[in-house]
Order: structure tokens, then sequence, then C-alpha cells
């Protein structure tokens, strides 16, 4: 397999994301390896082709974000935003992840072995997110459809103002958000769960281990009642 | 924005070169904070019954040796040192820190009193991170441990005052990421219990709140719970003392902070940019502090 590597203490991160962002013709099928990302932000953002990205150390900001078919992985940790938006693809991190990890993406699989900041998976809108650590406060805010699985525990507020995303979480849940609560696990989730745990190196981990939470669904309509809470 | 570096260099052999440590920490957090900088080291102390006067003129000429002549005519006490750099001058002396501040008010009230203390010397200014280091000789700094900041003004003027580190009592400083709402409620409640400000600056509030309550018998724990408790708004805060250096982000995290924990050193910065470059960095445990937590490090 052809691999192009990339020194960012040699080559400016511009020129190398200009090269990703090549015809996909030049592009698919391709290894590309980045080494000495050294926090960089925006690393590997845009991509749009079958490219697989390996990065050799910590990330900055938004690293992959935007993400459409490419498969990005990142050795080490990442900054804040990470697979933010993303369309379609992969993204693997194997450290940790900062705060508002694969904020509003829309499909694809974001995989973070560590823990995960705040507002993980926040707006997120049909993408799945496997959580291989904790989550942090306000996770899954206002999330509108897709699947987030976390293996650890879960902060404060989880899935406020959730509207048809899925939630799986093995560990504690410091407190849920409004209009979050738990829900039955059948068939049809149970399925989702084990196989978002195989495509996430997490087939050993039991899906009975883990609990469902969803929307209540009573903020979808103005209540009449409650107005004087509003 | 703003960005903050902190070091604590655990191994002695290191300590020499804690400037050079730091200088690309410093550097890092340029596009963070590209109008002022500042740095607080905390070197080898003075005699117990010494302290150091960190000052600041703002005219580019201003008169130094007359400031320590006239300081030594006035008070007849023995100046120990009278170290110049550009507009920053350190100057240790056996007087206590109120003669000297009353002092400095009645015949020099243009000069700014930056810091008290034994071990900290404070360097701020208005510039680049790269322009203030070089104009100080950042790189050549030796000490235990560190706390600098790189500004981008939000709340108040560009000038060297309002630059962080922020200092109260002796031997203390803080930095600042972020921004408080209720800075003016904050400072008038404090201004009842007669306590002075210097600026207009958010951290200032910041930081003569949480020296405050230290004087009122809080250890620091305990000031930075009642800080949770006062302080409304966003921030990472980064504070020396003469042994240790103190870490709180607040509860939804707004700001950033990573850490690097070493056998030799830890490290401290907005972003991993800024600690990229140190030392055998790949065996570091790289962490990001979780929200609402006290996390110390001594000496």
């Amino acid at each position: 397999m052809e691999s192009i590597k990339y020194d960012l203490a040699k080559t400016p991160l511009r020129e190398v994301n200009q090269f990703l962002h090549s015809d996909a013709s030049l592009l698919n099928g391709k290894h590309i390896e980045i080494q000495n990302p050294n926090g960089a932000h925006n690393i590997a953002v845009g991509l749009k082709s079958e490219a697989k990205v390996l990065v050799h150390g910590h990330a900055g900001y938004y690293a992959a974000g935007m993400n459409q078919i490419a498969d990005v992985t990142i050795e080490g940790s990442v900054g804040a935003g990470v697979a933010e938006n993303m369309m379609s693809g992969r993204v693997h991190v194997k450290g940790f992840a900062s705060n508002a990890a694969g904020a509003t993406a829309q499909g694809g699989l974001l995989v973070i072995d560590g823990d995960a900041g705040l507002r993980c998976a926040i707006s997120l809108k049909g993408a799945d997110i496997v959580v291989g650590g904790s989550v942090g406060s306000f996770s899954a805010f206002m999330a509108q459809a897709g699947n987030l699985v976390v293996l650890g525990d879960a902060g404060e507020g989880l899935g406020d103002s959730i509207y048809e995303a899925r939630l799986f979480v093995r560990g504690k849940v410091k407190s849920l958000g409004a209009d979050c609560e738990v829900k039955t696990m059948g068939p049809e989730e149970r399925k989702i769960l084990v196989d978002l745990l195989s495509r996430s190196g997490h087939s050993d981990v039991s899906p009975e281990s883990f609990t469902l939470y969803g929307s209540a669904r009573t903020l979808y309509h103005f209540n009449v009642a409650k107005s004087g809470a509003y | 924005m703003c960005g903050i570096v902190g070091l604590l260099v655990k191994n002695p052999n290191m300590r020499a070169n804690i400037g050079e440590l730091m200088l690309p920490m410093l550097i890092g957090m340029t596009e963070r904070g590209p109008d002022s900088a500042g740095l607080a080291i905390f070197g080898a102390p003075v005699s117990d019954d010494e302290r150091k006067f960190s000052l600041y003129a703002s005219e580019a000429d201003f008169n130094w040796q007359k400031l320590a002549h006239d300081f030594l005519t006035h008070l007849g006490s023995k100046v120990v040192s009278f170290n110049q750099k550009v507009n920053h001058a350190v100057l240790t002396t056996h007087l206590d820190p109120e003669t000297v501040k009353i002092w400095l008010h009645e015949h020099y009230p243009q000069v700014h009193l930056l810091a008290i203390g034994q071990l900290m010397d404070i360097y701020k200014d208005v510039g680049t991170p790269a322009e203030v280091a070089a104009r100080y000789d950042f790189s050549q700094l030796t000490g235990s441990h560190l706390v600098g900041h790189t500004r981008m003004a939000t709340e108040s003027a560009i000038t060297p005052a309002h630059a962080h580190p922020f200092t109260a009592g002796q031997d203390w400083c803080l930095v600042h990421n972020g921004s408080l709402s209720n800075a003016p409620s904050l400072r008038r409640k404090l201004q009842h219990e007669g306590i002075m400000f210097e600026t207009d600056n958010d951290t200032e509030a910041a930081c003569r709140f949480l020296e405050w309550r230290m004087r009122e018998g809080d250890d620091l724990k305990t000031a930075l719970e009642h800080g949770f408790e006062e302080l409304d708004g966003f921030y990472t805060l980064l504070m020396g003392t003469k042994d240790q250096l103190a870490l709180v982000r607040d509860p939804f995290a707004c700001k950033p902070a990573v850490v690097a924990e070493h056998d030799d050193y830890v490290a401290i910065a907005s972003e991993f940019r800024s600690l990229a470059h140190l030392p055998d960095i790949k065996n570091a445990k790289v962490f990001e502090p979780s929200p609402k937590e006290m996390y110390v490090w001594k000496v």
C-alpha cells in the first residue's frame, strides 16, 4: 500500500491540507501519514475522498472536522470540536478528546478510545459516536438523531432537550437533562448497540451492561398548562 | 481569548534552564494573546528580613537611578540591590512593605508596584510574547516554577498594568483566560472591605478576592471554593505561590487547559501546541483537567 508521509515540522499545514483536498481520483485508496502534529488546529479538515490519514501525535482544535468518506486516525489526543459536522467516513481518536467532540455531526462514525470532554455530541444530527471512556457534562444537548455510546460515565445534564438520538451509557449518569429519560432497550436498539460496539473495537463488551436514554417528548409541543414556566 | 502557561521544574538540574524551556510555551500562545505578555518567576529567595519589590514605570526614559537615590536619602535604609531591566526594576530592601508602598505613592505615584515577595519577580508589558520575552530576557530566567500569560484584551485597555499576572499580598500571583461578568459588583464588595484596586481589569477583581479570602483565614482550596460561588463568568485560573502551582477551570469548562506531568516537570498550557516542544513530552502524562476541580502541584 502506497503511503505518503508529511512532517508538519517541515511542511506548512496549509500545504498538507491542500494536498488532502486534491481530486478524489488521486487520493482514493492512498495512505497519508502526518508526523509532528504538535497540537496544530484544523488538521485534515474537510476531506472528501477515500483516503486513509494517520496522525502521529496530538492534534489541536477541529481535527478531521467536516469529514466525508475519509478514514482519519489520530494516535494521540485532540482539542475541541473533533469531527465536528462530519457527514460520513470514520474518525478514530486513540487518546482523549476535548469539548464538543462530534458536534452537529450528520453521519459517519467517531470513535474516541479515551474520555471526551463537555458537550460531546452536542446537537448530534445522525452520526454515531462511541466513547471508550467517560463524557463530560451537557453531552448530547439537543441531539436530534444518531447514536452516542459511552462505555464509562456521563456528567451532568445528559441529553438535555434531546430529540430522537439514542444514548447508550454503561456507567453512571450524574444527572439527566430536561426531557431525557431512561428507555427500554428493544431488539432494534440492541442491534444498533452491538453493531457499534463491534465497529469500534469493543465487541467484547456486553450490550446488556448499557442503559438506553432518549427523549420523553414532553418539550415537543407548547404546553399551555405550563405557560408560566416558559 | 488569552493564553496561559505554567511550568514547575521538579528536576533541580533543569532549574537553571527554566526560562529557555518556557520560552516556546509562551510564544506558542501568541495567536491566543498577541497584545501583551507577562510572567512571574519564582527564583532563589532573599533572606527572611528582606523583600523584593517589582516596579514598573511607563516612561521609556524614567530615571531609575534617581528613584534608587531618593529611596536611600528619604528612608535611610540600605537598598540591598536594585536591578533594572528596561521599564522594570526589582528593588530589594529590609524595609516593610507598607513603608515602601506609602513612600512610592507619595514620591513616585507614576511607578506601579507590580509585586512584593521573597521569591517572585514579575515582568509584564505590551507587545507580542516574543517581543516582551526578548525585552526582558525571559530565556535567561532561572527558578523552580513560573506562571505566564499572553493577552488578547476583551474588557479593558491594553496597557502594561492591565497585562497579567496580577498579584496581591506576597509571593502570590494569578493569570486568567476568560472573562468575568460580575467583576464590577465584586470590586464594590471588596472596596467596602478597604481593598484598593490598581486597574479596572476583571482579573484583578478575582485576584484580590482570592487573596482577601486567604487573608481572612481560608487556605487556597477553601478560597477557591468561595471563588466558585462568587465568580460569575468563564475562567481558567492558574495561580503561583512560593512553593506551588494551582489550576481551576469554571464549571462549564468554557476555557481550555492541558497538563503534562513528567518526572522532571509539570507543564500547563491553554493548548497542547505550547507543550509539544518540551523534553521527552512523549513520556509525559498528558490530560485535560476537569471543570470545577482544583489541581495543585508542589515544588
